[in-house]
């Protein structure tokens, strides 16, 4: 069966997932925290259309109900927790410098690669019309960790760990229809409050090192050693 | 059968000569709506042919040190880039031009009129046009991989290079909303804004040279010479507008060779070209130009957005 | 299989007849290179023939060990090279006699200069015709020892004498590694004869050590990254010719070399792999070749690194054909493996011709480099209308030959859909895309080469008094460059002799390449596919003749002459043009951390007013792989010597030990 074959709505689903993993990119290429708040944003709201679509293809309605889950947390309450914690911290205009954006890049695309090529047996297993998207859902998981091990902003390496959840939640939509709704629920609380906690956490931080940059986290060490004349 | 090939070949000239004619209004569409919304009043839309009759009678002035070759390039990269247009259907489908260059040897005809442009450029021994090949040049070797990946993307999906084959198996499988195509439009929309010389990479009406890419080649030209690389340039445009409109809205292009057919496939064409003309006027006043070591990051996003083409058409439509 | 014999021999009489030049230096242009260019013609009518019948000839010579005699062996695929061999040969005697008069029999030695370009010729000729791994290797050392002292002609200089002497190392060290592998196979084989090794089944296992080996010792003949240390300090010393001959044929016999083991000796037994590692190892050094080329203002230096470049294209077309054949799609596999022996005879044609014209400019102007050239196409327009020939034909462009085999390899390269491996469908197109990013990195690079070298106005004073070259050298640049245009112009009549190759080595070779007539070239059928080199040439000229009858003013208006604009600051001069330099330096921005740049302006300020009185700027661009490959190899190799050394005690009594120990050890062995 070729692509043409499939019906117009399933077209629809593996377009979206197909650009949520552009947003995945868009996310590691940002320099501006605010503007990777957005990326964030329309992410959760295409995983949002993407569950919306598969609910409606294949008639599971309780989809229905994670989709408007999703894009209510993930597109819109904490994406405005985050821009208000970034005002708060007073960091609007902060550009954070990613080193060398190309190599991270074509090291996210090799990261595709590799999630097509462990996503492959899974993908013949399954018979569902969406089972392509399985790797494209991995690879949204794997570049969320590659985000947060690439930038050293604290609100980004948020950012890049929300995404990984994003990723997970659309792997269990693509994969098997969802998960069992007390899971997504339990899910989706931890995600809420640990974005609660990272914001308090943000302004220890803050107090501490007179900034966000999480690099800095390692002269905890260097206090430990010297213990006592170190420069700070 | 004879009859019906010497048919085939004599729309296919025709619909060459069109296209060369035509080039020039597309350029005076865009330019037009570009003057609209920046609030100003535009030139007529027949401006650009009045401003190639004005050249084409003028005198030629040439620098005192410029070599045969000088003279003989804006020949070339005008043959070359007609070449190219030759090879793309415009209006139908099935003509014969197709099969004689596919769409890898029209980008080596791009490349044949570009290397031509570069060396002319060289060739007065100015710094205005070593500086423009240099740009040229290396503007052209990012895009390359951004484009062909995208094209790969294309005939992957068609399962041929030949531009008629292509287009005759994607307007067969009917309305298709496939990833690929989708990364491969936005990769080949941002390849065809670098080298066609529009903004952002280049502007082309700017008369700062050292902002210029591909006015500082032409800077020497004069009377007919440069009335055909200006032509050769707003065919360029053209074809990159033809290339997209056609693969990725193929519907309306004739199928059959009858005049009903082919009065639709010239109405279709025309409305697509008017609506690339909008968007390629709105992009052009909403961004600003980069300056050129911005450039890589812009066409690298190009190749990015080709390779997730390529990468979606593997993963997610092969085996669907 | 005469004409084989016949070319060998002259050319060994020509290395004879070229030992009395240093007494009489007219022996070299009367005797010795014209008996070259009979070799040339033979040894390229062998070839021809040879791919034209598809036939297969093999001879046992009375040479060699007495149990082991040479054998001969003429196949399409030695065909192919043997042909290659021979013409560039025939264009390189036609150059010589005009080249040679630069050199003077007191400073140089022209005996050595014949000489050894005739035993040169003559290992290389026996290395494409051997049968057996004797004869190869035999061939093989000769072809390398006598190149020695060819690079090593004018040892005056030290570079010279340094770059000599690395390019013998890494011949031997290849030429080592080669042995090996062949010594695999003879263990299989039973026999050293090539016919037994092709006959042998060897374990896979073994089949890739053997694969390996020869992958790394041809590669590094070849000019493989990051084996290629020794082709940008070699090529550009040697004299022009020999240097045509070195990057033209050498090269390509060892492409020969490695297509022989790979592809005959063990072909019925290809694994996916081996095409893996050859694309891999291809993308890379093609992309680092051009990068490299690109930022060189020496011409013969950037000429050498497009060799390389070029050579990592031909890699990529028998990786490629490999990973087709080993995963059982034939018909592509010879598809690939026609791309890029087309690319092979195009980079002996084009980078012959290109090394031809270099010479020439060399001999007017007594410049290498780029910075100092510049208005040379109105001195010497025929070798600046060739120069362009060649430039067009490497930077791929239609309708040259360059194109063709590019074009080729793509289409090969397309069809990576039909493999079975997701990641391997992936992988195709990315080294496919990063061939189009090399072939229009090559595009620049020669842009920048002629436009620097011939156009714009002379920046030096030699250069402003050059003049055209003799007939001779014109003739053989003009040779080549219509080869060029022949081979880009009429593809289907070329691919219908290289099909002779997988014929003769598989069974069946293209059935559609040629299907639809002499006209189009559809090497996967016409639904594909298609390209019309002819009618591609026919529409240019067309059309630029009805550009030039339309436009072209009829009145006798003359065209006016007037100055270049110069923004109203005065009369330019050539100080004010792009160097070369200056036309890389986007691209050396752009990809700076694949370079070792060292990049200094010192300002000389003057004290009193502190304006700049001076600028000085230098650059130095250095290869990555001496500080990551060869230094720390050269640092570990004395290491060990140096430990080892303390073997040698100078005490007698110590080596009195040695001596009696051994004796202790070998009573006991036979005991």
């Amino acid at each position: 069966m070729s692509f043409a074959d499939l019906a117009l709505p399933e077209q629809a689903v593996l377009i979206l997932a197909a650009l949520v993993l552009f947003t995945s990119f868009a996310l590691l290429a940002q320099t501006r925290i605010v503007s990777s708040i957005n990326v964030f944003a329309w992410q959760g709201a295409l995983v949002a259309a993407a569950t919306a679509l598969v609910a409606f293809v294949y008639a599971q309605h309780h989809l229905y109900f994670s989709a408007l889950m999703t894009f209510a947390l993930k597109a819109l309450l904490i994406p405005t927790m985050l821009h208000r914690l970034v005002v708060r911290l007073k960091i609007t205009r902060e550009i954070e410098t990613v080193v060398n954006p190309a190599l991270v890049l074509l090291g996210a695309a090799g990261l595709v690669v590799f999630s097509y090529y462990v996503a492959l047996p899974v993908e013949r297993l399954s018979t569902l019309a969406t089972r392509n998207t399985i790797a494209v859902s991995m690879a949204v998981v794997l570049l969320g960790m590659l985000m947060m091990v690439a930038r050293h902003q604290a609100v980004t390496q948020v950012v890049g760990f929300m995404s990984m959840e994003n990723g997970l939640f659309f792997a269990a939509v693509v994969s098997t229809h969802g998960m069992p709704l007390v899971v997504e629920l339990g899910i989706a609380f931890d995600v809420l409050v640990a974005s609660v906690l990272f914001g308090v956490f943000f302004f220890q931080i803050r107090e501490s090192f007179e900034s966000l940059d999480v690099d800095r986290l390692n002269r905890l060490a260097e206090r430990e050693e010297s213990g006592g004349d170190e420069a700070s | 059968m004879a009859d019906q090939l010497i048919l085939e070949w004599l729309l296919a000239l025709l619909q060459t000569l069109l296209f060369a004619a035509g080039a020039p209004l597309f350029a005076g569409w865009v330019k037009r709506l570009k003057c609209g919304l920046q609030n100003r009043r535009g030139p007529s839309l027949l401006q650009p042919y009045r401003d190639l009759w004005k050249l084409m009678r003028k005198q030629v002035v040439l620098a005192e040190e410029a070599s045969p070759l000088f003279r003989a390039a804006p020949y070339v990269v005008f043959a070359a880039t007609a070449l190219a247009a030759s090879t793309i259907p415009l209006i139908a489908v099935h003509l014969p031009t197709g099969a004689i260059a596919d769409v890898i040897v029209l980008v080596g005809f791009l490349g044949l009129a570009r290397f031509f442009m570069a060396l002319a450029a060289m060739d007065v021994g100015t710094a205005f046009g070593g500086m423009g090949a240099s740009r040229e040049m290396t503007v052209s070797s990012l895009a390359e991989p951004a484009m062909l990946m995208a094209i790969f993307t294309l005939t992957m999906t068609a399962h041929s290079t030949n531009l008629s084959h292509a287009m005759d198996q994607l307007i067969a499988d009917g309305l298709v909303l496939r990833p690929s195509f989708m990364f491969a439009l936005m990769g080949l929309l941002l390849v065809a804004l670098a080298e066609c010389g529009r903004i952002p990479v280049d502007n082309p009406a700017t008369h700062l040279e050292l902002t210029m890419i591909h006015e500082a080649m032409l800077l020497e030209y004069s009377g007919r010479h440069l009335a055909l690389m200006e032509w050769a340039a707003q065919l360029k445009l053209a074809i990159y507008a033809v290339l997209i409109a056609n693969i990725f809205i193929p519907w309306g292009v004739a199928t059959r060779l009858t005049p009903d057919y082919l009065a639709m496939g010239l109405l279709a064409i025309v409305a697509k070209l008017a609506l690339l003309g909008m968007a390629l006027a709105l992009a052009e006043t909403v961004l600003a130009k980069m300056r050129l070591f911005r450039v890589p990051a812009f066409l690298n996003l190009a190749f990015l957005l080709a390779l997730l083409g390529m990468l979606s058409h593997v993963i997610l439509e092969v085996g669907a | 299989m005469l004409p084989v014999h016949v070319a060998v021999l002259c050319s060994f009489l020509s290395a004879f007849a070229a030992l009395g030049a240093n007494r009489h230096p007219a022996l070299l242009a009367r005797l010795a290179f014209p008996l070259l260019g009979l070799a040339g013609l033979a040894a390229a009518y062998a070839g021809l023939d040879t791919l034209l019948h598809g036939r297969v000839l093999t001879l046992v010579l009375p040479l060699g060990l007495p149990w082991l005699h040479w054998q001969m062996y003429l196949d399409p695929l030695a065909g192919v090279f043997l042909a290659i061999i021979g013409t560039v040969l025939v264009a390189v005697s036609l150059y010589g006699p005009g080249y040679v008069r630069e050199y003077r029999p007191k400073r140089d030695s022209l005996a050595a200069l014949g000489g050894f370009t005739g035993l040169f010729v003559v290992g290389m000729l026996l290395v494409v015709v051997a049968g057996d791994a004797f004869m190869f290797m035999v061939a093989w050392e000769l072809m390398s020892l006598s190149s020695y002292f060819l690079v090593a002609f004018q040892h005056e200089h030290a570079a010279n004498r340094r770059a000599a002497f690395l390019y013998l190392l890494m011949a031997h060290a290849g030429g080592l590694l080669i042995l090996f592998a062949y010594g695999v196979l003879a263990a299989h084989a039973g026999g050293f004869s090539f016919a037994a090794m092709r006959a042998a089944s060897i374990p896979a296992p073994w089949a890739s050590v053997a694969f390996a080996l020869a992958f790394v010792g041809f590669g590094m003949k070849a000019g493989l990254v990051p084996l290629h240390a020794w082709l940008p300090e070699a090529h550009p010393v040697a004299p022009s010719h020999v240097s045509a001959l070195m990057s033209g044929v050498m090269l390509k016999v060892a492409v020969y070399g490695f297509v022989r083991v790979a592809f005959d000796l063990l072909g019925h037994q290809i694994q996916a792999g081996w095409g893996i590692s050859a694309l891999l190892v291809g993308s890379i050094t093609a992309l680092l070749g051009v990068l490299y080329a690109s930022v060189q203002s020496d011409l013969k230096r950037l000429l050498a690194y497009s060799s390389i470049e070029n050579v990592g294209m031909i890699f990529i077309a028998l990786g490629l054909a490999l990973l087709f054949l080993g995963t059982g799609h034939a018909t592509l596999g010879y598809l690939a493996l026609v791309a890029g022996l087309y690319h092979a005879c195009n980079h002996a044609l084009f980078k012959g011709l290109l090394f031809l014209g270099a010479g020439a400019v060399l001999q007017q102007s007594h410049e290498r480099d780029l910075e100092r050239m510049g208005g040379l196409l109105r001195r010497m327009p025929w070798t600046g209308l060739m120069m362009l020939v060649g430039c067009l034909s490497i930077a791929s462009l239609p309708p040259f030959n360059g194109f063709v085999s590019e074009w080729l390899t793509l289409q090969a390269a397309l069809q990576g859909v039909v493999l079975d491996n997701g990641v391997l469908r992936i992988l195709v197109p990315i080294a496919a895309a990063m061939l189009a990013l090399t072939a229009a990195l090559a595009a620049a690079t020669f842009v920048k080469a002629y436009g620097v070298a011939f156009l714009g106005q002379p920046r030096g004073r030699h250069v402003r008094h050059a003049r055209e070259a003799d007939r001779g050298m014109r003739g053989a640049m003009a040779l080549l460059a219509l080869l060029c245009l022949a081979l880009g112009v009429l593809p289907t009549w070329f691919i219908g002799l290289l099909d002779a190759v997988p014929r003769s080595l598989f069974g069946t070779g293209l059935p559609f390449a040629v299907a639809e007539g002499w006209l189009w070239l559809t090497p996967s059928g016409a639904a594909r596919a298609s390209y019309s080199a002819p009618l591609v040439l026919l529409a240019i000229g067309l059309a630029w003749l009805v550009a030039w009858l339309v436009l072209h003013p009829h009145r006798g208006q003359a065209v006016r002459r007037g100055a270049p604009w110069d923004c109203g600051f005065g009369p330019l001069n050539s100080r004010m043009q792009y160097t070369a330099a200056a036309f890389a330096m986007p691209i050396r921005r752009i990809f700076r951390p694949v370079w070792r740049i060292d990049e200094q302006l010192e300002r000389t300020v003057d004290s009193a007013s502190g304006r700049v009185t001076g600028l000085r700027h230098s650059l130095t661009i250095g290869d990555r792989a001496w500080t990551l490959l060869y230094e720390p190899l050269g640092r570990w190799v004395l290491l060990a010597a140096r430990r080892v050394s303390r073997m040698q005690t100078g005490n007698i009594r110590g080596y009195l030990a040695y001596s009696f120990f051994t004796l202790l050890f070998l009573l006991w062995l036979i005991s």
